[in-house]
């Protein structure tokens, strides 16, 4: 176990080393001159020379490499251009939007998916099974911000029961935390069931199969009830590839984070990113970038942790 | 997951015979033929010509003269979904196009190579992975510029360990077979192996992929052109579409409306597609 978690955790750091070295390159060695594109085509030299000497761009690039590296690691990720604010700064400050939204959407797709999942499952063939399938199939193929625009025309303009966009801030207090939960409702809503639906096609599968194995016909031949069979016996084997598709969608849910703050003008880190692209602040598009990416690996190390865990069997493989 | 060769499995015409009789099969090919027809007929023939603006007709409701109504810019909605619909299918199928050209010559090669070459490449797979097609589009267009073309190559980025990764599963499962060894005993290269019985026998696991990928093009591109890192206008993109829907959603719902249902048909269409070409193709792949 230990030597698998210690192969595992170094080929994570090995990922997420390589893809710095993908972002750093991407953003700071293949424009050329990044302060140029920062500063537009009509840029005064003097200009140029300042935000160069800034960013350190006379020095070659593998020292600015492991600079940037050293610093994001101590927690220092570089000044934004435009809003002259350290960019660790605005990030918490977005972070507090963004986290709070994905794991209220991730948490919902679950607690909706698995239960139908299940349901489908047990009812294998009939009816109740061909109707949440045939809900689940329409649910993937349809995108997260149309179904945004959807709940905000229905529940915001026609039902004015949740507050269309913006983002009041958590405030101090219950009632300030209360306006501000119910702004994230609709976006949690609109992230959250379309993921539910691939989810619950997957717990469904891995649940059918689970059912015709021989143990399951040995437990309801011992004359457990049903239930017990159903949510103790069979669940906890065909948890195990539901949680492996629940880390890789995470990489998704983080995507749709981004575009579902654009439908509800969220201040998240989807605002910051997108306003630091329309002000070409590569600082902060490099620092979100890599902190979306790092989040996203250090995630499928949990979850191939927690899959070991679950099935000791894997322990040695790969 | 084991793969029969095509030359041993059931002949052509049973697998014909099993796809009209598939009813998941059936509804992809009518949804997907019918979206396909449509983007067709956009190139030779729209409603109205949507380069055309009338400030006079703009955001009017359902009418005879304009089955979809019209936007902002008085443009014929129909005419624009229309047009819509042969953006979105070229950016995913060029980017599916990116996946199959360099993911199944490294997939292939990590499978007949095996030892470091496959470490390696599993590796880089990893590593694209943590980089969803969003955020490559962020960086392409942090650099670049906004346009169509960053959507492309951002899914097509993502396509690329995707298709790389299940052309090697699928060859991996085929070398310890008795018809490879065969031919390696014969003399021949593991190039001209995989070129004559590798690649004839991953073609079914490819095109289930593909479909697959197909769909999840169309949702990438839309929302990337949603938030603006797609198509530009004035191409009409679906995507675009419903980014100027959402600021008139009080005034003018139904331009939302269109090119959402749009996207969702699609979408639907190529996953029933592709839900029954794996079940005509490979039973053994099939879902229980």
């Amino acid at each position: 176990m230990i030597a698998y978690l210690a192969k595992r955790l170094s080929i994570g750091l090995l990922t997420l080393l390589l893809a710095s070295v993908v972002v750093f390159l991407a953003l700071e060695v293949l424009p050329g001159d990044p302060a140029r594109i920062m500063l537009g085509m009509n840029a005064s030299p003097e200009a140029l020379e300042a935000l160069r000497t800034q960013m350190g761009l006379d020095h070659p690039p593998l020292l600015r490499y492991l600079a940037w590296l050293t610093g994001m690691l101590s927690g220092d990720f570089g000044n934004s251009y435009t809003y002259s604010l350290p960019v660790i700064e605005l990030v918490l400050e977005r972070m507090a939007v963004s986290l709070p939204l994905a794991f209220i959407a991730l948490s919902l797709s679950t607690l909706i998916a698995v239960p139908v999942g299940i349901f489908a499952a047990a009812r294998h063939g009939r009816a109740a099974d061909t109707l949440a399938m045939g809900a689940a199939q329409l649910g993937v193929a349809v995108p997260n911000f149309w179904f945004a625009l959807l709940l905000v025309y229905v529940f915001a303009v026609g039902l004015q029961i949740v507050p269309a966009g913006g983002f009041p801030g958590w405030g101090d207090g219950w009632g300030e935390h209360w306006q501000a939960l119910r702004a994230l409702i609709l976006p949690a809503i609109a992230l959250a069931l379309p993921q539910a639906a691939i989810l619950a096609r997957i717990t469904r599968s891995a649940m059918v199969e689970v059912l015709g194995e021989d143990y399951i016909r040995t437990a309801r031949a011992k004359g457990l009830p049903w239930r017990i069979v159903l949510w103790r016996h069979a669940l906890r084997n065909a948890l195990i590839p539901v949680l492996t598709i629940l880390g890789l969608q995470f990489a998704f849910l983080l995507a749709g984070t981004i575009i579902i703050e654009n439908v509800f003008y969220l201040p998240g880190l989807g605002r910051l990113i997108f306003q630091a692209i329309g002000q070409r602040d590569l600082i902060v598009v490099e620092s979100v970038v890599m902190l979306l990416v790092a989040t996203i690996i250090l995630i499928n190390l949990l979850v191939d942790i927690c899959y070991a865990i679950a099935d000791p069997r894997l322990r040695g493989a790969r | 997951m084991s793969l029969d060769p095509v030359s041993s499995s059931v002949p052509e015409r049973h697998v014909l015979l099993k796809a009209l009789g598939n009813r998941s099969f059936l509804a992809g090919v009518i949804i997907t033929g019918f979206i396909a027809a449509v983007a067709l007929l956009s190139f030779v023939w729209t409603p109205y010509d949507i380069t055309r603006l009338e400030v006079s007709e703009r955001m009017q409701g359902l009418s005879l003269a304009h089955p979809f109504g019209t936007d902002h810019l008085g443009r014929d909605i129909l005419s624009m979904v229309m047009i819509g619909a042969r953006n979105s299918i070229a950016v995913a199928l060029v980017a599916i196009g990116i996946g199959i050209v360099i993911g199944v010559p490294l997939g292939t090669w990590a499978a007949a190579r095996g030892g470091l070459a496959d470490d390696v490449l599993m590796r880089v797979n990893d590593v694209i992975f943590a980089f969803p097609s969003l955020i490559s589009a962020v960086i392409i267009t942090a650099i670049f510029g906004p346009g169509a073309i960053n959507a492309i190559i951002a899914i097509g980025i993502f396509n690329v360990p995707v298709f790389a990764r299940v052309a090697r599963a699928g060859a991996l499962s085929l070398w310890p077979r008795e018809f490879i060894l065969a031919a390696r005993a014969a003399g021949k290269s593991r190039v001209l192996i995989t070129i004559e019985h590798i690649l004839p026998n991953i073609m079914s696991l490819l095109l289930v992929q593909g479909t697959i990928q197909f769909a999840l093009g169309i949702l990438a591109e839309a929302g990337l052109s949603y938030v603006g890192l797609g198509t530009q206008p004035p191409m009409a993109s679906w995507g675009r579409m419903l980014f100027d829907a959402q600021t008139r959603l009080v005034v003018a719902p139904h331009l939302a409306l269109f090119p959402g249902l749009a996207i969702v048909i699609t979408v639907l269409g190529l996953n029933l597609l592709g839900d029954g070409l794996r079940d005509v193709l490979d039973p053994r792949l099939r879902r229980a």
